[in-house]
């Protein structure tokens, strides 16, 4: 009879791994900020990757030609110190700084950048964001096989340091496309140490094998746990880093997080669970931040189906719910209240707007036969699966009841299963959202052109059409904006979509954290983050 | 027995070979694909991520690659420790080892299934031991010390401590652990999974809900035993109690522990995943769980293979067992 004594053995083992608490951190003054950093990162590969979390990471070990600005907003000079545009907008020149140097000393030349888009735009790569480079000349082309010689596309480095972009039509915003990761310069010959460049499924991006050419390097990355930025030394501006690094921490709880950041172990959280917004805000509000963030949150009407293939029926609708009730019960963080689709930024504001207005959407929904909701059948409202969508989903549901005697019912599903439906018009109404991936109403008004793969609402408007490809060939940025509006008033118009709120980026943060700016799109310039000295030993802890 | 066991084994080829290929074509009957996205791609872009991954091959031809893919073509398990995983730290090769290849990932397009299995294995595993031994050390000598001190207080505070065990669900008493000793007195990490300190809460949370059901199965077993003749003849000759229990009554006590125990560990090394979330740990349980979400084929495939190999493997050890407690018991 044996077991007892392993049992024995068992418990002192578990009593010794419980005691000792090895490997604790040495109190080195190292300035590490712990950053709570949102889901696994898939890849840290800039030609490959597409989500937040990537994003946050690679900004960090690599730069662009441009980078962020200190403030928070429009430029600073990165790989590139200087540039000059054509007067028709066509022609980018960048002159790269001779001290900008890999992580492994190498310099960063031209050529590094014309390798790097060209891999990008390689078909074989299959990268879900060669499109952010088809505004130059054949990018396109090459991209779907169309060319295959490089050298016929529109870019060019004359010289070692000199880069040249010819593009189709102007973008005036061309600077802020460049601080986007997909337009990041990598290490091809490092790439190929460690297999095909143009292939998925290279190990160059671990611990060890990546070589970068940002503020940061890699030291380790434990999946699933953190990845580890150390501030690297070959970086041209490396005395002005403030860090000695950064620790990304890998965390799919957002009740996790919240309580390592109440227990010391985070310095800035990603974001906040709701139902904690309250409480900071009336015990600790020096903890939370609550910044803006170019993002929308809007239901998608199917127009292809009757009685939403009417633009009053579906007027009606957003003409008809409270949205301001629904921020202030279920959201709780103070954001904004939609009622046009892009985000007043950079410049625009909206000429029209949908406001909540009971009798003119009672008038409408009459004159589209259905007077006072009579006659209508019940219609569907589509949500992926979360506690967030269902309170707002039900709040509406409620409110088109009562205002416009509307039967609705609601339907959930998982992530996957409701993207399908969504994206082959299976619904009737569908909960959406979406958040701009550079600061120009573009990024939104592009969305619901005939046919655009993200469209998903069946709109289909040939004046839309035409007044994209008009703002497309525009040189001057006022003239742009005058466009976007016309965009903006036909979608208010016809609703194809019913704005609900604007984002606002809630989380906590440290208060030694110093610069955390706030950014439209929450990106950061890892450079400038600092941390002030640190407090004696526990005070770093935040009790709530 | 050596015959028992061939046996077994041979009979869990039809049993893994169906498990494949449920999981293979459920997968791909279900909405949604490993590259449905919120920004949709364009088709040029679709069509070459699908020729990466072999996707754009007929089914079948699809199914035949996998199958042999997963075959064990050699059997050296002294290489199981050999091959390089994603930190080169712990190592579980499959490949070197038996030949399996379970695929590249989906999701994670730098990394195969065989190293995410490597390097999530370990935490699970280490989790699921170190609450089993909680589990038993707690449960083992509360379930002998309630069927020895029946209907009194003892007994009752035994009893008591199972029913809460078995009903508070880990969800709750996670969280109600950190918030006490993390948040309240700073004694462990609120989450992760780097220091040996940081082993002490999930074990228990997840340990204590084990703890209570073997608490009651011992106990139930003890009593069963310690009512039969040869207990009585003990006692008749003599023996003091601690020998009777410790040395007469354990072994047949323990059965109903032992045959709850296969399935048990099973679950304790997949089921974590509820843990492994709130403490934020590594482990083989989360990547389970996401993996269906994500449509990551091959890594649903892979760990329902994996999982389902532990079980049968567990299963066999636990009949073993079994057979070699209870004299009444013969391999057959």
């Amino acid at each position: 009879m044996r077991l007892p004594s392993l049992v024995l053995v068992l418990v002192s083992v578990l009593l010794l791994a419980g005691c000792s608490r090895s490997g604790a951190p040495a109190a080195a003054a190292a300035k590490i900020l712990a950053y709570g950093n949102g889901a696994e990162p898939e890849d840290l590969d800039p030609h490959i990757v597409t989500g937040v979390s990537e994003n946050n990471i690679i900004t960090a070990l690599f730069e662009g030609l441009v980078n962020y600005h200190p403030s928070g907003e429009g430029i600073s000079p990165g790989v590139a110190e200087s540039w000059e545009t054509a007067p028709d907008g066509l022609t980018w020149t960048f002159h790269l700084r001779s001290t900008a140097r890999w992580s492994n000393g190498e310099p960063v030349t031209s050529r590094d950048f014309l390798r790097s888009y060209q891999r990008i735009l390689t078909p074989t790569m299959a990268a879900k964001y060669a499109r952010n480079l088809f505004h130059v000349v054949g990018a396109e082309d090459f991209n779907s096989g169309k060319i295959t010689d490089f050298a016929a596309t529109g870019f060019s480095a004359p010289d070692a340091h000199t880069l040249v972009l010819h593009l189709n039509h102007p973008v005036p915003y061309l600077l802020e496309l460049l601080k986007h990761y997909s337009w990041f310069p990598v290490h091809l010959p490092t790439i190929e140490k460690f297999g095909p460049a143009d292939r998925k499924g290279n190990a160059w991006t671990r611990a060890g094998n990546l070589v970068g050419n940002g503020p940061f390097q890699l030291e380790s990355w434990l999946p699933n746990q953190k990845i580890t930025v150390t501030r690297s030394p070959t970086y041209w501006n490396a005395p002005a880093v403030k860090l000695d690094g950064i620790a990304f921490y890998a965390i799919d709880s957002i009740d996790a997080e919240e309580r390592m950041f109440r227990g010391g172990q985070l310095d800035v959280t990603s974001t906040i669970p709701t139902s904690k917004i309250d409480e900071y805000r009336s015990k600790s509000p020096g903890l939370m931040r609550i910044d803006p963030y170019y993002g929308t949150y809007f239901y998608r009407l199917n127009t292809t189906r009757p009685p939403l293939n009417d633009a009053r029926v579906r007027r009606a609708l957003a003409l008809s719910f409270d949205r301001e009730a629904i921020i202030k019960t279920i959201l709780r963080a103070g954001q904004t209240a939609a009622y046009n689709i892009t985000p007043a930024y950079a410049g625009f504001t909206p000429d029209t707007e949908l406001k909540s207005d009971l009798i003119e959407a009672r008038r409408l929904l009459a004159e589209a036969g259905f007077p006072e909701g009579k006659g209508m059948r019940p219609i569907e409202l589509l949500y992926n699966t979360s506690e967030g969508h269902k309170q707002i989903a039900e709040a509406i549901q409620q409110m088109w009841r009562t205002n416009l005697g509307i039967d609705i019912s609601l339907r959930n599903e998982e992530w996957k299963v409701y993207l399908d439906s969504q994206h082959n018009l299976n619904f009737d109404i569908s909960r959406a959202a979406w958040i701009g991936d550079y600061p120009n109403p573009e990024t939104f008004l592009d969305l619901w052109i005939t046919d655009g793969g993200n469209n998903d609402t069946g709109y289909a408007n040939p004046a839309y059409d035409h007044l994209l490809a008009t703002a497309l060939a525009t040189a001057g940025a006022a003239e742009r904006l005058a466009v976007y509006r016309q965009m903006e008033n036909l979608i208010v118009r016809d609703v194809p979509v019913i704005p609900v709120y604007f984002y606002k980026r809630v989380f906590l943060i440290n208060p030694r954290v110093q610069n955390w700016v706030p950014n439209i799109l929450d990106n950061r310039g890892w450079q400038y983050i600092d941390i002030s000295p640190a407090p004696p030993d526990g005070a770093a802890k935040t009790k709530t | 027995m050596f015959r028992f066991i061939l046996r077994r084994l041979l009979e869990t080829i039809p049993v893994l070979f169906v498990l494949a290929t449920v999981t293979f074509f459920m997968l791909r009957l279900v909405p949604g694909g490993p590259f449905t996205a919120e920004k949709a791609v364009s088709k040029e872009i679709m069509k070459n991520l699908e020729a990466h991954y072999g996707l754009d091959k007929p089914l079948l031809t699809q199914y035949g690659a996998y199958l042999w893919d997963i075959t064990p073509k050699r059997f050296e398990p002294w290489r199981l420790a050999d091959g390089p995983d994603f930190d080169t730290k712990a190592d579980f090769d499959l490949k070197g080892s038996f030949g399996v290849d379970l695929g590249p990932s989906f999701k994670y397009p730098s990394r195969t299934v065989n190293e995410i299995i490597a390097d999530k294995l370990p935490a699970s595993l280490e989790l699921g031991l170190l609450a089993l031994s909680v589990a038993l050390a707690i449960g083992v000598p509360l379930g002998v010390i309630a069927a020895m001190k029946r209907n009194t207080g003892i007994d009752y505070a035994a009893s008591t401590f199972a029913m809460v065990g078995i009903c508070v669900p880990t969800f709750v008493m996670g969280p109600l652990f950190v918030l006490f000793f993390s948040l309240k007195l700073g004694w462990f990490s609120a989450s992760g999974w780097y220091f040996a300190s940081d082993r002490v809460l999930p074990a228990a949370t997840l340990g204590l809900v084990y703890a209570a059901y073997i608490a009651r199965l011992t106990r139930g077993g003890m009593l069963e035993v310690l009512n039969q003749d040869f207990i009585r003849t003990a006692r008749a000759k003599g023996a003091s109690e601690t020998r009777i229990v410790l040395k007469h009554a354990l072994r047949g006590g323990l059965l109903p522990v032992v045959t709850f125990l296969g399935p048990a560990i099973a679950g304790i090394i997949s089921g974590s995943f509820v843990i492994e979330t709130i403490f934020q740990i590594p482990g083989l349980g989360r990547e389970f769980v996401t993996s269906a979400f994500n449509r990551d084929y091959t890594l649903v495939s892979g760990t329902v293979l994996l999982y389902a190999v532990l079980i049968i493997a567990l299963n066999l050890l636990v009949d073993v067992i079994q057979v070699w407690l209870n004299p009444r018991l013969k391999f057959d």
